[in-house]
């Protein structure tokens, strides 16, 4: 019941108005960024991210601050699958099977509010599971050894391009820039590598100016390269008239999307999409003939709703415990914790209890506000889609200068961030994901420094890497994540295409 | 190295100078103006931010500035950026403190700062220290120093050590110089593994993956308390205060070990004297209030002060005395 202790202590944290202001803060520009066609959660972390260091947050703060953007990202995304068949991003794209024909049907309101109250249950489940979990795995993470943390460095790795990666090839490119990105700076022993005397290049690529500027700075540029473009026109959303039947029905559909989801979280590499997709196809198992599955079913909302948001609380978990994130936003919300001064692990659970629990905490209160904000409050997402972009542009380009120069005060990393802007332009234009880039960079120089350390402890006898059952295990696991997705893969892919290529010409 | 133990260090000056504050109506002609910087060479949240933050408020209880001191954090080349940028771009500015600690003085005794050295700022004053511990689980084998220290004379391979700074920092160096005091032969062959920080070493060592932990002691409370760490010595002249007193101190076990890690500033090279004056007695009042006391309490800093001269004489034999060291076990030629 130690773990009820600390959670209470977390709310204490979580509550106190001005976190209780930055989480709702949060929730609400998160809502807004997971609308947004285009913007993932990674990138409005990653835009966001800025603000938090312009504004001199405290870490606790700072942390509440941005998981709250990353749980409003998740339910956000939502609103554009609903009203536009445009999933906000790839995560929310199952919701557009069902809830665009209802939103035809004129149940536009109806859609949002069912997938809000699934979101809703998808994370409260998700958040208890990662209560539960969290600890625990913390514990057990004192087993890690070097030559553990060397194979599940190697596991994230492996299942990097994940049973939803397009091109494999492409992954393997991008992680490999991320790794080489990594090298620069004074390594473990004290040689200088790619700094070419440079004294701001000595301790290496700082995670956060990469972040910023592969996300944002070239989130910003696609903006000015479609001369940023009008607002989507204005729509309009029926009256809501939802009932307590309507919502029991869906209950069951979102607590298994919940679980599931949760768990595929937990998983490295799998993430938020797999949730979506396996709460929807388990749902279309379950209800079998009785539904009709997408042509608007209620339960075809919920399902992938509620797995999205199970999945992204789920995410947390490896993230917290090991340091190893289990999604591109986690890989983010690592960054921002290194960058605090936090290392995830077992120690943080203890040495910086507060900021742990106050941030799951966070994430609870966060719910709440989030379904407040979701379901009275929707209407306003869907007047801010009408937006032009241009309106945003200056405001994340103010944001993202003023952060990154409060972080170190020198220009230097401004020309840095901005010269990571192209690169991650140019990336986005031959279609390299940014993700891997990113995990590359963050978990390079941890990979390294555990296998020279577990060189170190054996003397530099090899066989240490894979001396003990868990490390045996990992590297098993890591096998499996590097072969499997070329057998399951374009199986999975071809049943995620089909029904959306049926239902909805055109998406995204 | 040697260091005063700072409660036998009370100046007379503190008084005056305290009077000279509040009514500056004295012969001294430097009062800060406006806006005092402080530069803490390192992201948020880290020991620098620390000592900038929790002195700059100490310093506005003690009306010691006008107004607020802000502190700027400027990471990079573990405080070589900022400290090129003091000596470059700020090398008059007398409303600019620079957070420093031993993990300054070693990258300058290893040539870490390219180009730059010690004698290019004025080292203002230290105002108190963390002391270095050596640790071992508490299921550990290991019973004492000497312990340690005999199976290092036989192989010095035979235990490994875990620290929170690169290879060559701080951490790794305290192993060193208690190797030294106990005539352990072939330095270089110690085993030191670098961790991002000491809480880091500390669950790896806890873990029963690494012999030992070589740290600072606030860095190890947390498992001391919890009776998974078993401190062997403390690298202190004498005992810590408190609690702490039960620890042993190298030098009872016969081995002449000291690693304090001190906590202090430096500022700007071409300050006029008045300026320096007025900085270096600041420290001293600091030192002596309740407000710091208060802090040093909270956060497990243990005494150690010194200013103005004495510090800069302090700062150039540590210097010296790690360079040497570095030499001696190759880290450096």
């Amino acid at each position: 019941m130690e773990t009820l202790g600390y959670l209470m202590d977390g709310f204490g944290v979580a509550l106190q108005p001005h976190n209780l202001m930055f989480a709702l803060l949060g929730a609400f520009l998160g809502t807004l960024i997971g609308a947004l066609p285009g913007l993932g959660p990674a990138n409005g972390v990653a835009i966001l991210i800025p603000l938090a260091f312009s504004l001199g947050l405290a870490p606790e703060t700072a942390l509440i601050m941005l998981t709250s953007v990353y749980a409003g990202a998740m339910y956000g995304g939502r609103i554009s699958s609903i009203l536009l068949n445009i999933p906000g991003d790839e995560p929310a794209m199952m919701t557009c099977l069902d809830g665009y024909p209802m939103a035809q049907k004129g149940k536009a309101a109806e859609a949002l509010a069912i997938s809000a109250i699934a979101s809703f249950i998808g994370s409260l489940v998700a958040t208890v599971g990662l209560i539960l979990l969290a600890p625990l795995l913390a514990k057990f993470a004192l087993t890690f050894g070097p030559a553990e943390y060397f194979a599940l460095f190697l596991l994230a790795f492996a299942t990097l391009g994940g049973i939803t990666g397009k091109n494999p090839i492409k992954t393997v490119v991008a992680a490999c820039i991320g790794l080489m990105i990594a090298t620069v700076g004074i390594d473990n022993t004290g040689v200088q590598r790619y700094t070419f005397g440079v004294l701001e290049l000595f301790e290496g690529v700082d995670f956060i100016i990469a972040i910023v500027g592969l996300f944002a700075i070239s989130e910003l540029m696609f903006f000015i390269e479609e001369r940023a473009g009008g607002g989507k026109e204005k729509m309009k959303v029926n009256k809501l008239t939802l009932t307590w039947r309507e919502i029991r029905e869906i209950l069951p559909s979102s607590l298994r999307g919940g679980v599931l989801g949760f768990i595929a979280g937990v998983l490295p590499g799998a993430g938020a999409s797999l949730g979506s997709f396996i709460g929807y196809t388990l749902e279309k198992k379950v209800v079998g003939k009785k539904g009709y599955f997408g042509k608007g079913d209620p339960r075809g909302v919920a399902g992938p709703e509620a797995g999205n948001n199970g999945a992204s609380s789920g995410a947390l978990v490896p993230m917290l415990t090991l340091g190893v994130p289990g999604s591109g936003t986690t890989a983010v919300l690592l960054a921002l914790l290194i960058s605090l001064n936090i290392t995830p692990g077992p120690l943080m659970f203890t040495q910086n209890a507060d900021i742990v629990w106050g941030v799951i905490a966070a994430l609870l209160i966060g719910n709440f506000l989030l379904l407040i904000l979701n379901i009275p409050l929707v209407g306003i997402f869907v007047k801010l889609l009408s937006v032009p972009p241009m309106f945003l542009l200056p405001i994340v380009t103010m944001i993202a200068f003023v952060g990154i120069y409060s972080i170190s005060n020198t220009t230097f990393d401004l020309y840095f961030m901005v010269a990571f802007g192209v690169g991650g332009y140019i990336l986005r234009k031959l279609e390299i994901p940014l993700v891997p880039v990113i995990l590359g960079l963050l978990l390079g120089p941890e990979m390294e420094k555990n296998l020279r350390h577990a060189m170190d402890i054996s003397d530099g006898d090899w066989m240490i890497l894979w001396d003990s059952g868990l490390a045996i295990g990992l590297w098993v696991f890591a096998g499996l994540g590097l072969i499997l997705p070329y057998i399951i893969g374009p199986l999975l892919r071809r049943r995620m295409q089909n029904p959306i290529e049926e239902g909805t010409p055109g998406s995204d | 190295m040697t260091l005063k133990p700072s409660l036998k260090y009370v100046t007379l000056l503190a008084l005056p100078l305290a009077a000279a504050a509040t009514f500056s109506s004295t012969a001294a002609a430097f009062e800060p103006e406006g806006k005092v910087e402080c530069i803490a060479p390192s992201d948020p949240g880290g020991g620098w931010d620390f000592t900038c933050r929790s002195v700059g408020n100490v310093m506005q209880e003690l009306d010691l500035v006008p107004g607020n001191v802000q502190t700027i954090n400027m990471a990079g080349a573990g405080g070589g950026v900022a400290y090129a940028h003091t000596v470059s771009k700020r090398a008059s500015d007398d409303h600019l403190l620079v957070a420093a600690s031993t993990a300054t003085t070693t990258r300058l005794a290893q040539g870490q700062f390219p180009g730059l050295t010690a004698d290019q700022v004025n080292w203002v004053g230290a105002l108190g220290a963390d002391y270095g511990i050596i640790a071992v689980a508490d299921d550990s084998e290991i019973e004492d120093l000497n312990d340690l220290m005999d199976s290092l004379k036989e192989d010095p391979r035979s235990v490994k050590f875990a620290g929170g700074s690169a290879k060559g920092g701080w951490d790794h160096l305290k192993v060193l110089i208690a190797a030294q005091a106990a005539d352990v032969e072939n330095l270089p062959r110690i085993a030191y593994l670098s961790y991002n920080n000491g809480g880091e070493a500390l669950t790896q060592v806890i873990g029963g993956h690494v012999d030992a932990f070589t740290g600072d002691i606030t860095e190890a409370q947390g498992f001391m308390e919890s009776g998974d760490l078993r401190v062997l010595a403390v690298l202190s002249e004498e005992r810590l205060p408190g609690d702490l007193s039960d620890i042993p101190t190298a030098r009872e076990q016969g081995i002449d070990a000291l690693g304090p890690n001190w906590r202090g500033f430096y500022m700007p090279a071409d300050i006029s004297e008045e300026a320096e004056t007025y900085w270096t007695d600041a420290m001293d009042t600091i030192y002596q209030s309740e407000e710091w006391k208060n802090v040093m309490k909270q956060n497990g800093l243990m005494p150690f002060h010194m200013t103005a001269g004495e510090f800069e004489d302090f700062v150039h034999n540590q210097i010296d005395d790690i360079e040497q060291l570095s030499k001696d076990i190759g880290l450096i030629q």
